[in-house]
């Protein structure tokens, strides 16, 4: 069995891993980040969204030997100093959430999405998240919490 | 050992003394409380559960659709590293039971033995037939390739109609009709006899697949006698209930949790296969097993929604004014009967009048059995389906007799003056006012602009066509009057429980009978109870989803849990109050009758003595003193039953431009104007609202299950069943009107189902007013752009 080196939200993890084991199941089952889950088995829902080296996967669409020597984002390591991340508190404040299955991905590819449109439009959120689906909210309160995400993180940087 | 000295607790936990409460906290759009750990991934989804020594259950699934199972051999499988266990079907033979139907809708019906996991014959492609129990997922998945089945193939049976011919192959011995069912008021035929105008229309319901974001999964554990499972359910006390009665394991002995539960929408309101397996497996290997499911297994194993062929009939007078309606459905029931299947249809049966005033009205349901999935509920669960037809069908009528399909609709709408109204499908319609919803939603849509704008393109031959569409609705939910259930031959009924349980520093802990999985029943409740006990909303936490916890419920379905479960715990809340009165008074050295309550305090009339509750449920806990009789908590429970359903409604208007070029639909604006009644929370309500609406588009037009001649599922994977993205959907513009449902106190309707039922007909409504000047009547859902592209052809 390969052995990796990986960073997951700031802490170095050694593991030895199957060749065919997948990112998500790394982080859910050895390491125990559940906070990323799993909604599809086709690369199709982004529920498993994380940051990889600072850009979003879907983790189940990436070995866990692929991640060997790289920086992993969950959503669980946004939060700093105990207080919400601009984009996570932009989501509670719009209610772009119900049930939450879909949040952590969302979260995580929103964060994305202002790396490369610091200010994104209406469309280019919509277009952005394509490949997260949401099955509660009928994506209105998604869109609103990026825009309000995208000042918030402007606000603080 | 010190005795308690309440003074001292009441300084440490800081008992006020003066009210704490003052604003009011129904109708306020509070942010969940929910929302702190699922944004921070801090969830507890039962996957998530690890426990010691766990094994992982994977099932082997049968590729058929319909086949004789001649040999299992499992053999092989068990041999394999990390496999612990092989079974088949057969080896679970005496005990697995069958899986219950708890609506046996008629006398005549047909309920085929369910086995868990089949051994004799498969139904459906996608029914268990074996299963591996290993000590990781990897290895339990691999397994499955170890393991030989023998099919002997039999003909499949997927189309409702040819089914029920009398040379159709048989899905059960019993033959192809599980049940038929009749309603009827008034007389139908004289409504018919010489009717101006009769609109005939045949509508198809297609397969839906409901696609919950959280997969189901199962884990189950026992110490030897009893058995706790968790499970993404909807239902922990009614899977409780009938795990027992499945498997005779004593109730006492099964715990169910529910932890969080991403999403339902009705396709977590079933006892699976894979629960009871699962406590099966648990039990006879007498470790954890965890069990959960990939999506592509879940598409072809979670049970289906709608799939219903409605022929629908209304006879009207040359002004447009109804005369009756009949309906006439074929209903598919899939391989089995499941919780509801046969009661989904039923639910429709009393809305194909909808809003509408009528003499007469007649409704007959088929429910047949083909070799696919089961259907059982989903989002509205035969509301939506009735709501389609009827609204699609008055567009039909307006159209036949040139006129506006909104004046049809005012033409015949019970007006705001005439509730309480009695419909023609026998249920009373407490309270509602369809003509301010439609004001405001026409206001906000510019419907006279845009249907200028629509003459306009028509006249220019512009290729690129706008279709405006309407869809005025309404629903009975919070269910369920128990009595009404009874009539209908529901097995269990509609009541819901509640309690509160005041702590000795004040704080409130609630317990609801309903299970949220993503509706903010946490916020929502310590909102209502915030005001009714005059606490601030901080100091109430809400449980639920736990039978050890929460020992009573009837849980989440039919937009019930405000309606029903909301007023549980609020009489709950009255209960405590009135207890906190006595004490009050006992304590204040006065009559009850001298208390007054107000912002969480009890006062002696006139005077400026008062305690508040939190001093109260102090008192109550040290019991020093208390009044003759009195027993030392504050603490209350209440079950209450509905008097009545209750009726949202609402008009929803859709705006379509249909490219006839190529077939491409785009939705261009959409309008929402619902009457839920009272409002505890509108940021939920919004929410929800929102959710409705983009799954009854995505039944317009995006998704449909579709099984190939074989009866093999084509739409497997999230790959190909297509369910709606950010880039598919517009911006809904939302609004509400408020006419207070008079059947409950806080005069809440329920939310949960009506922008999905509203939806559907709205936006198929408006992809044929684009088409009907190229002679088009219909495009079959979902309205993809082949269809439309077709029908221009
Ligand atoms: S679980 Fe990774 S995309 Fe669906
Ligand atoms: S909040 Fe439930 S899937 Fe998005």
């Amino acid at each position: 069995m390969p052995r990796i080196a990986v960073t997951v939200d700031g802490i170095k993890y050694e593991q030895d891993v199957e060749p065919r084991l997948l990112l998500v199941h790394l982080l859910r089952d050895h390491l125990g980040k559940t906070g990323t889950p799993i909604g599809c088995d086709t690369s199709n829902c982004g529920a498993c969204t994380v940051l990889l080296d600072g850009k979003s996967v879907k983790s189940c669409s990436v070995l866990a030997v692929q991640a060997d020597g790289s920086d992993v984002v969950t959503i669980e390591g946004l939060a700093t100093n105990g207080s919400m991340h601009p984009m996570q508190q932009a989501f509670h404040e719009e209610h772009a959430l119900q049930c939450g299955y879909c949040t952590p991905g969302m979260v995580m590819a929103s964060i994305d999405l202002l790396r490369t449109d610091p200010d994104p439009s209406e469309e280019a959120i919509r277009e952005g998240l394509e490949g997260n689906l949401c099955r509660c909210t009928g994506y209105c309160n998604i869109v609103r919490a990026v825009k309000r995400g995208a000042q918030n993180v402007g606000a603080t940087s | 050992m010190s005795e308690i000295d309440p003074a001292a607790i009441a300084e440490q936990a800081d008992v006020p003394t003066e009210p704490k409460q003052a604003s009011h906290e129904v109708g306020r759009a509070r942010r969940r409380k929910e929302d702190a750990r699922l944004l921070t991934g801090r969830t507890q989804w039962t996957d998530n559960i690890q426990l010691p020594g766990m094994l992982y259950v994977q099932f082997l699934r049968s590729p058929m659709a319909h086949a004789r199972i001649t040999r299992v051999d499992v053999e092989a499988a068990r041999q394999l590293p990390g496999v612990v266990a092989a079974f088949s079907g057969r080896d679970f033979a005496a005990e697995q039971g069958s899986l219950p139907c708890a609506w046996p809708v008629s006398e005549d019906i047909v309920i085929p033995d369910h086995p868990p996991m089949a051994y004799e014959e498969v139904r459906y492609v996608g029914e268990a037939v074996a299963c591996v129990v290993a000590t990781s997922r990897y290895q339990a998945a691999d397994a499955l390739e170890a393991i030989e089945v023998d099919y002997e193939p039999l003909p499949a049976v997927l189309d409702m109609n040819e089914a029920l011919t009398g040379t159709s192959p048989k899905v059960h011995d019993q033959g192809n009709q599980a049940f038929t069912w009749k309603f009827g008021q008034g007389d139908i035929d004289e409504a018919f006899r010489d009717a101006p105008v009769v609109i005939d229309r045949t509508y198809v319901q297609q397969r839906l697949i409901p696609t919950a974001m959280e997969p189901r999964a199962v884990v189950c554990t026992t110490d030897g006698q009893s058995f706790t499972m968790w499970s993404a359910t909807q239902i922990p006390h009614i899977l409780r209930f009938l795990l027992a009665a499945t498997t005779g394991i004593p109730e006492h002995m099964i715990r169910v949790i529910a932890p969080d539960v991403g999403g339902g929408f009705g396709s977590k309101l079933q006892v699976t296969a894979e629960e009871v397996l699962c406590l099966l497996l648990a039990r006879r290997l007498g470790k954890p097993v965890k069990w959960t499911e990939s999506r592509s297994e879940g598409n072809l194993t979670v049970h289906h929604g709608r799939d219903q062929i409605q022929h629908i009939m209304i006879a009207a007078e040359g002004d447009g004014r109804i005369r009756g309606i009949k309906v006439d459905l074929l209903a598919d029931m899939g391989a089995y009967l499941m919780l509801v299947t046969p009661g989904v249809p039923l639910l429709g049966a009393f809305m194909y009048n909808g809003i509408y005033k009528m003499d007469a009205y007649d409704f007959a349901c088929t429910g047949v059995f083909t070799t696919k999935m089961p259907t059982d509920a989903y989002r509205g669960a035969g509301r939506p389906e009735a709501t389609y037809a009827l609204e699609r069908a008055i567009d039909e009528l307006a159209h036949e007799l040139k006129l506006d399909p909104m004046q049809v609709r005012r033409l015949n709408w019970i007006k705001h003056e005439e509730f309480p109204y009695t419909t023609i499908a026998g249920l009373t319609y407490d309270s509602g006012n369809y003509e301010a919803a439609t004001d405001r939603a026409m206001a906000l849509f510019g419907y006279d602009k845009l249907r200028a704008e629509q003459a306009d393109r028509r006249d220019r031959g512009d290729p690129v066509q706008l279709g405006l569409g309407i869809s005025t609705y309404t629903e009975m939910c919070g269910l369920a009057p128990s009595r009404v259930l009874g009539s209908l031959s529901y097995g269990a009924g509609g009541w819901e429980h509640g309690s509160v349980r005041m702590l000795p520093t004040g704080k409130v802990e609630v317990v609801t009978g309903s299970s949220a999985h993503g509706q903010g029943h946490e916020t929502a409740w310590s909102q209502i109870v915030a005001d009714a006990l005059g606490v601030p909303y901080e100091d109430v936490s809400v449980l639920h989803g736990d039978t050890a916890i929460s020992h009573k419920g009837m849980d989440t379905y039919g937009s019930r849990s405000l309606v029903v479960g909301g007023m549980a715990v609020l009489q709950a809340c009255e209960k405590v109050k009135e207890k906190a009165r006595r004490l009050a008074a006992h304590t204040l050295e006065c009559s009850p009758d001298d208390i007054e309550f107000s912002q969480g305090a009890f006062k002696v009339k006139g005077t400026s003595q008062q305690k508040t509750i939190q001093e109260l449920t102090l008192a109550a806990f040290a019991a020093h003193d208390l009044p003759d009789g009195m027993e030392p908590r504050l603490d209350a429970d209440a079950t209450i039953d509905p008097e009545n359903f209750s009726y949202p409604h609402g008009t929803h208007l859709c705006a379509v431009e249909v490219d006839t070029e190529t077939g491409q639909t785009k939705i261009r604006s959409y309008v929402a104007v619902d009457d839920v009644g009272r409002v505890v929370n509108p940021l939920i309500v919004e929410g929800q609202v929102h959710g409705g609406i983009a799954q009854g588009i995505a039944q317009a037009l995006f998704e449909e299950a579709v099984y190939d001649a074989e009866g093999n599922l084509l739409t497997s994977t999230m790959a190909d069943y297509l369910l709606p993205s950010a880039a598919d959907l517009p911006t809904f513009v939302t609004d509400r009107t408020e006419t207070p449902a008079t059947s409950n106190p806080l005069g809440v309707k329920g939310v949960g189902e009506a922008g999905t039922i509203a939806s559907t007909p709205a936006v198929v409504n408006a992809v044929v007013d684009a088409l009907r000047p190229q002679g088009v009547h219909d495009i079959q859902m979902p309205c993809t752009p082949e269809r439309v592209w077709r029908a221009l052809q």
